[in-house]
C-alpha cells in the first residue's frame, strides 16, 4: 500500500563530475501513481479472495483488519511525532473519540435510513454511504478535538505538551464514561460499553481506507503543507524567520493526526464490535507510539511495518498475553540501545524509485563494484 | 574585482536627521529597515544600548566589533527573535513592536544564522522551497488529492529555487541532504533560503566565517550581485575585515554593546577609537 514515498537525497555528494554519459530511465509521476494504485488494488483483491476461499480463516482475517486500523493509527501518530517532532501521549483519546462516534453516528442512521445489520454483511449503496459518512463523521469529531486540545498544548514543549495531552485523553475516558448520565439518556452506554455495533468493516473497505488515508498523509507531507511541518522539526527559530506560521502549521499537524486517528478509531468500533472507555486508556496510546518509535520516527514504512508486527506478534503469541506489555518493554530497550532512530530511521519506500533503480539496472552490489573500480583508478 | 570599479561604487553617504547615514540615491524613499534607540538587557546585563540603524533600500552596511559585542544580539532584535527593553523598530515604515518573527519575515525582514540553522534533514530544494511557501498559494486539499494546479505550482517553483541555486552554482546538490553539505555551502544556502521569502533586507551573521580567501572573494561578488539584481538592502556582521572593507558602504562599530563609531569603511579605519576597541588587535593595513 506504500505510496510512492519520500526519496532522501543521494547522500553521496557528488562533486559534479557527470556519472556517466548514459542517460537514467525515469519513470513518470503519472505511471507511478498507476503503479501504485494497480499494485494496491492487486494486493486488496487477491487478500479478499484468499478470505473468500477460506485460504485466511474469519478469525486471521480480523487480525489483518485490525492490522490495517494500527497502521492507521501509527501513521497518523507519526505525522506529529516523526514530522512535527512533538511528543502527545494521548492518542488513543482521538482513537475512542472517532470510534464512539462513527459507531454512535452509523447506528442511529440505520433507522431513518432503512438499513439492517444483515444490510451490512451483503453491503449495499446505503451502508457504503453510511460506513463513509460514519468515518468521516467520525474523523471530524475527532479532529474537533485535536483543535481544542492542540491550541493551548502546542504553546508548551517536550515533557509538558507529553503531559497535558496525556491528562487530556483520560478525561476524554472520563467523559466516555459518564456522559449517559449527563445527557440523560443512553450514547456511549457508560462502564459496560456500546454493544450491538453493526460489523460494518471488512477486509477490503478497512484497507481501502488504509489506502486513502497513507495516500493523503503522504501527499500532504509531499506539498508545501508538509514541508512547513518538516521545517518546525528540523529548527523552529528558522522556520520561523523563514516566514513558517509555526502556529498554525504545529496546529494543523495536530488536527490531521487527530482526524486519521479518529478514522481509524471508527474503523475499530465496526471491527470489534463494542467499544468500552476502558481499551482506551494510557497504554493504548504508548502502544500506538511503541509503534512509531520502533519503526523509525518520520518514516511512514516504518510505522506500517512496526505496526503489522506488532499487531500480528501478541495474536500469535496468545498464550502469552499476559507479557505483552514486558515484550513491548523489552523490545524498546533494544531498540533505543541499537537502533535509537528506529527500525528504518527516516528512509521512506518509493515504488517507483525502486522500479526505476531495476530498469536501469542499478543493485547494489553493482555499485560496490563501481566504487571499487573507481577506488582502482 | 579591481580596487578602482569598488571605489566607483562607492556612494555619497549623507546624513538623516536621525544619527544614521545613509546612501544618496537611497534618500527619496523611506528607510526599508529604522532602529530607534534600541536595546536589551539580559537579567543585570546590558547586552545593547541605543542602538540606531537606518538601512537604504539598496544600502550594503556592515556591522563589526569584538566578539560579545553584542551583533547578533540586534540581529535578534530585529528580526524578533528577543523582544527590545527599549526603543522601537520600524520594517518598511511599520512598527514591529508585539509581532511574531514570522510577520516579521513577511515584512520583509529575512536573515542567516552564525550557527548555521538549516533544515537539515530536507533537501537543499526543499529548504529553498520552504522559503517560498507564503508565495506558494495552492490549498491543502488541492496538494492532497493533487489537483493539476498542484504539479503546475510545484514544478514552477522548484525552477525558481534552481535559479536560485545557480547563484551560487548549487544545482547539482538540489537533491542533497542540507545537513550533509560541506560548510561553506550550507552558509550559502541558508542566504538562498532566507532569499526565496522575497526580503527587503537581508541580514547575513557571519557570511564568510569559515570560508578560504578564495571562497571569500566570491562571496563578496555574489553579495553585490544579490544586491544589485534583487534590488534589497543587506547588512552584515563579518570579522572577516576584507570583505567589510570590499562590499559595505557604511559600517557601525560596536563595542559592549554600544556604537562607537559609523561611517565609511574608510572613516572607520582611521578612527583612533576602532583602532583602540578592535582593529588595534588586528592591526590596520
Ligand atoms: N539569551 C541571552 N541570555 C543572556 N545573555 C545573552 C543572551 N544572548 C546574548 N547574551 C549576551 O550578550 C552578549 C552579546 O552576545 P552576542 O552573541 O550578540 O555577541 P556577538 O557580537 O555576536 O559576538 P560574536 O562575534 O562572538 O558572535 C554576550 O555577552 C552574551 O553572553
Ligand atoms: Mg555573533
Amino acid at each position: 500500500m506504500e505510496e510512492d514515498m519520500a526519496t532522501k537525497g543521494k547522500p553521496i555528494i557528488s562533486t559534479g563530475s557527470p556519472k556517466g554519459s548514459k542517460k537514467r530511465k525515469t519513470i513518470s509521476t503519472g505511471k507511478r501513481y498507476i503503479i501504485n494504485t494497480v499494485l494496491t488494488v492487486l494486493v486488496i483483491v487477491i487478500g479478499q479472495m484468499m478470505i473468500d476461499n477460506g485460504s485466511i480463516s474469519r478469525y486471521q482475517g480480523s487480525v489483518l483488519e485490525q492490522v490495517g486500523i494500527y497502521i492507521i493509527m501509527a501513521v497518523s501518530l507519526n505525522i506529529a511525532t516523526g514530522y512535527l517532532g512533538q511528543l502527545p501521549l494521548g492518542h488513543a483519546g482521538f482513537m475512542s473519540v472517532g470510534g464512539y462516534s462513527c459507531a454512535i453516528f452509523i447506528m442511529r442512521m440505520m433507522g431513518p435510513m432503512h438499513v439492517t445489520m444483515y444490510d451490512f454483511m451483503t453491503g449495499t449503496p446505503a451502508t457504503t454511504l453510511l460506513f463513509v459518512c460514519g468515518l468521516i463523521f467520525g474523523g471530524v469529531c475527532a479532529a474537533i478535538c485535536g483543535l481544542i486540545i492542540g491550541i493551548p498544548a502546542l504553546r508548551l514543549k517536550g515533557d509538558y505538551l507529553a503531559i497535558i495531552t496525556l491528562g487530556f485523553a483520560e478525561i476524554i475516558r472520563v467523559v466516555m464514561l459518564n456522559i449517559d448520565s449527563v445527557v440523560g439518556f443512553q450514547l456511549t452506554g457508560g462502564a459496560k460499553g456500546l454493544t450491538g455495533i453493526p460489523s460494518y468493516t471488512n477486509f477490503t473497505n478497512t484497507f481501502v481506507v488504509v489506502a486513502i488515508s497513507l495516500f493523503l498523509i503522504h501527499t500532504m507531507m509531499k506539498s508545501r503543507h508538509g514541508r512547513a511541518i518538516l521545517a518546525i522539526r528540523d529548527n523552529e527559530i528558522a522556520a520561523e524567520a523563514t516566514g513558517v506560521n509555526t502556529t498554525y502549521y504545529k496546529t494543523l499537524a495536530f488536527v490531521v493526526s487527530a482526524f486519521f486517528a479518529g478514522v481509524g478509531g471508527g474503523l475499530y468500533a465496526g471491527c470489534i464490535g463494542v467499544m468500552a472507555p476502558a481499551k482506551f486508556g494510557f497504554m493504548k496510546s504508548i502502544e500506538i507510539l511503541v509503534m512509531v518509535v520502533l519503526g523509525g520516527m518520520g518514516s511512514m514504512l516504518g510505522s506500517v511495518i512496526s505496526a503489522t508486527f506488532l499487531t500480528i506478534l501478541p495474536e500469535a503469541l496468545r498464550a502469552f498475553a499476559d507479557y505483552r506489555m514486558v515484550v513491548y518493554a523489552i523490545v524498546l530497550i533494544l531498540v533505543m540501545i541499537f537502533r535509537p532512530q528506529g527500525l528504518l530511521g527516516d528512509y521512506d519506500f518509493s515504488m517507483g524509485n525502486f522500479l526505476e533503480k531495476i530498469i536501469n539496472g542499478e543493485f547494489p552490489w553493482k555499485k560496490k563494484q563501481a566504487e571499487e573500480v573507481e577506488a582502482d583508478e | 574585482m579591481s580596487s578602482e570599479t569598488k571605489q566607483k561604487r562607492r556612494p555619497v553617504i549623507v546624513q538623516m536627521e536621525s544619527p544614521n547615514l545613509i546612501p544618496e540615491r537611497d534618500l527619496g524613499q523611506i528607510p526599508v529597515l529604522e532602529a530607534k534607540h534600541i536595546g536589551i538587557d539580559f537579567g543585570g546585563l546590558t547586552a545593547v544600548d541605543d542602538f540606531n540603524i537606518a538601512m537604504g533600500r539598496t544600502e550594503i552596511s556592515g556591522l563589526i566589533g569584538p566578539n560579545g559585542a553584542g551583533k547578533t544580539t540586534i540581529f535578534n532584535l530585529l528580526t524578533n527573535v528577543y523582544k527590545p527593553t527599549r526603543g522601537t523598530i520600524l520594517v518598511d515604515g511599520y512598527d514591529t513592536a508585539g509581532m511574531s518573527i514570522t510577520q516579521v519575515n513577511k515584512l520583509g525582514i529575512a536573515r542567516t544564522f552564525q550557527n548555521i540553522r538549516l533544515f537539515s534533514q530536507m533537501t537543499v530544494a526543499q529548504n529553498i522551497l520552504v522559503g517560498f511557501g507564503n508565495s506558494m498559494s495552492t490549498h491543502l486539499v488541492t496538494d492532497m488529492l493533487r489537483f493539476p494546479k498542484h504539479w503546475k505550482q510545484e514544478r514552477e517553483y522548484r525552477d525558481k529555487a534552481m535559479d536560485l541555486l545557480g547563484i551560487f552554482d548549487m544545482q547539482r546538490f538540489a537533491d542533497t541532504k542540507a545537513g550533509n553539505l560541506p560548510y561553506g555551502a550550507q552558509r550559502r544556502l541558508e542566504i538562498l533560503r532566507a532569499l526565496a521569502t522575497h526580503p527587503k533586507v537581508l541580514l547575513l551573521d557571519e557570511p564568510a566565517a569559515g570560508m578560504n580567501p578564495n571562497e571569500t572573494e566570491e562571496l563578496m561578488d555574489n553579495i553585490l550581485k544579490i544586491r544589485d539584481e534583487f534590488q534589497i538592502a543587506i547588512l552584515l556582521i563579518e570579522h572577516d575585515m576584507s570583505l567589510v572593507m570590499g562590499v559595505c558602504e557604511v559600517v557601525g562599530v560596536l563595542n559592549y554593546g554600544k556604537i562607537i563609531a559609523k561611517g565609511t569603511p574608510e572613516e572607520i579605519q582611521r578612527d583612533p577609537k576602532v583602532i583602540e576597541a578592535y582593529l588595534g588587535k588586528q592591526g590596520v593595513k
